[in-house]
């Protein structure tokens, strides 16, 4: 699909005859891909078949996992659209001004990537409980985060930051400030030239952030599980109504959860994937 | 760049300030405090509670058990990351966009149901299950279950890490050498290898994090026997539901420990190698288009 249109073929020939290695590395490569991800995954997908499409429909339809869906991907869909905002604000920061320790600043961005996601759970509940650092002061405003969905949403903000921030940060660092100087000299405000200049070359990278928090939110177990309460019909997140199904050995209800999960998934991986080669395609990005 | 910081215009230097302020409010809540909370748990019994915790029978089979698994997972995670960054790199072929998208595929997979998907095939009532019964080969709830489920969940941090790497080297040194009279293995040793070693470091330290910290995959698989099929992270779990918090939060320390060495070695990483870890988030296509 993307292999450069000319002359595709000699170039192949050429590099065959000089290069080994060809055979043994995509013939290797495609084998450890398909013991270790593909078969497995097929292997998922498969096993619903077994439930047929009515039942399939049935387990899925149930108001208990319903709820769970609609949660993780509500919640997921709240902690994205939060982060969005945030995550440009950081990321402008980090690529625009120079200030004191921004080194360790901007690395300690990347905590959410390398910080277990269990460590972050029971982090974060023992904050946000009732006599926590942070919820004893939002006690008394009754707002209550821990055991309830904005607990969720508090995880999921947290596991989600560095993606918006990592895909902004790049192309904020490519943007020309010049042309927003240019803007200004032409009697722009900063908040205008931001919103005419910079936010139009910004909005591909927006959504690819956007997208990518918003997946890895839909999946979530480690970080939620604590600090969300796990009520069914309330707070009960889907990965986690697939661990209590597979607990009391409902595997087709497992799995029926798991293959929708999956089908969004790869969805919005896709999706993702276009976005970023139309992104690329635009003239003038760079 | 200083250049340009100099020839920017001085007005907005307020502005300029409360953004900043602004921004490290926000990482400092949302970021740094679960970090501290994490320390300060944990040693809020003292020094000795944090001692006995973390030197406990149980936690040390944990740590032990980690570290089992990730001396597994990680080597055959490199070297299938080299095979396929190799051949996605150095040859042109059909689908190879596609191929890169299935590497990338456990990325989009939920850690839950990467450890659902190998009950479906190992567990009693999988596809395997009777077979494995019959020759008492224990897959899942066991350790081999534990490794596949983390082989699963880190599988694409050193191939994605180093194709964009060994697509920026080029292949003119390999072909040179090669026509000199290198052998294969010889070329790849002396000249591929070598030149690819920050970035084989890079993949591998993501990886191993990641390796470390696994819960969702893990847990689902390990049927948390205590002492037998308990990493740390379930081993904290455990214990923080049996509101032993400051142990649990002990067990925590050493893997927020981690994590921070890991941020530190990746940021030395970044600053040696400035293109690391640029793309990480990206389609591969735009490095390639990058070099063009």
């Amino acid at each position: 699909m993307t292999t450069p249109a000319a002359g595709p073929q000699e170039h192949r020939v050429r590099a065959r005859r000089v290069i080994p290695g060809f055979g043994l590395g995509l013939g290797y490569t495609m084998l450890y891909l398909s013991l270790i991800v593909l078969i497995p995954l097929s292997a998922t997908f498969i096993r619903s078949f077994d439930l047929g499409a009515g039942h399939f429909w049935t387990v899925v339809t149930t108001p208990r996992v319903e709820a769970a869906l609609g949660l993780s991907f509500g919640a997921a869909l709240i902690a994205a659209a939060i982060n969005l905002p945030f995550g440009l604000l950081v990321a402008w920061v980090l690529a625009r001004y120079e200030f004191p320790f921004k080194r360790l600043i901007d690395a300690v961005v990347d905590l959410p990537f390398a910080l277990p996601t269990a460590v972050a759970g029971i982090a974060l509940s023992t904050l946000y409980a009732p006599k926590g650092w942070f919820g004893r002061w939002l006690l008394p405003l009754h707002i209550k985060v821990a055991y309830t969905p904005l607990g969720i949403v508090i995880a999921l903000l947290f596991i989600g930051l560095p993606f918006v921030v990592r895909t902004l940060q790049p192309v904020l660092e490519e943007l020309d400030p010049e042309v927003e100087e240019a803007a200004a000299t032409l009697g722009a405000s900063a908040w205008q030239g931001f919103a005419r200049v910079v936010l139009p070359a910004l909005w591909p990278a927006l959504l690819t952030g956007f997208a990518l928090a918003f997946a890895r939110g839909v999946g979530e177990y480690g970080s939620v599980i604590f600090i969300a309460g796990n009520r069914p019909m309330k707070s009960e997140i889907a990965p986690l109504l697939i661990v209590t199904k597979l607990e009391q050995y409902d595997y087709a209800g497992a799995t029926a959860i798991a293959v929708v999960m999956l089908v969004i998934s790869f969805a919005l991986m896709l999706a993702i994937n276009a976005l970023q080669n139309r992104a690329l395609s635009r003239p003038g990005t760079r | 760049m200083t250049g340009r910081e100099a020839a920017r215009p001085k007005h907005g230097s307020a502005g300029r300030r409360l953004l900043i302020a602004a921004a490290l409010l926000f990482l400092g809540v949302f970021l740094v405090m679960p970090l501290l909370v994490v320390f300060s748990a944990a040693l809020s019994k003292g020094v000795a509670a944090y001692a006995a915790a973390i030197t406990d029978p149980l936690a040390l089979s944990a740590v032990r058990l980690t570290l089992t698994v990730v001396a597994i997972a990680v080597p055959l995670n490199v070297v299938f990351g080299v095979a396929a960054a190799w051949t996605i790199a150095k040859f042109e072929f059909r689908g190879k966009s596609a191929l890169l998208t299935l590497i990338d595929l456990p990325f989009a997979v939920s850690p839950v149901i990467a450890g659902l998907i190998f009950i479906l095939l190992f567990g009693s009532s999988g596809w395997f299950g009777a077979f494995l019964q019959a020759h008492a080969i224990r897959i899942v709830f066991a350790v081999p279950g534990i490794v596949l489920a983390t082989i699963f969940v880190t599988f694409p941090f050193v191939a994605r890490e180093l194709v964009p790497v060994m697509q920026a080297q080029g292949k003119d040194a390999e072909e040179t050498a090669l026509s000199l009279g290198a052998s294969g293995w010889q070329t790849f040793w002396r000249i591929t290898l070598p030149d690819i070693r920050w970035g084989l470091l890079y993949g591998v330290l993501l990886c191993n994090a990641r390796a470390m910290g696994e819960f969702g995959a893990v847990s689902v698989v390990s049927g948390h026997i205590r002492g037998l099929t308990n990493t740390m992270p379930l081993h904290v779990e455990i214990l923080y539901n049996e509101y032993n918090i400051a142990a649990a939060f002990a067990v925590a320390s050493l893997l927020a420990l981690l994590a921070l060495a890991t941020l530190a070695a990746k940021s030395m990483l970044e600053w040696r190698e400035p293109q690391l870890g640029r793309h990480a988030l990206r389609a591969p296509d735009r490095t390639r288009r990058g070099q063009a």
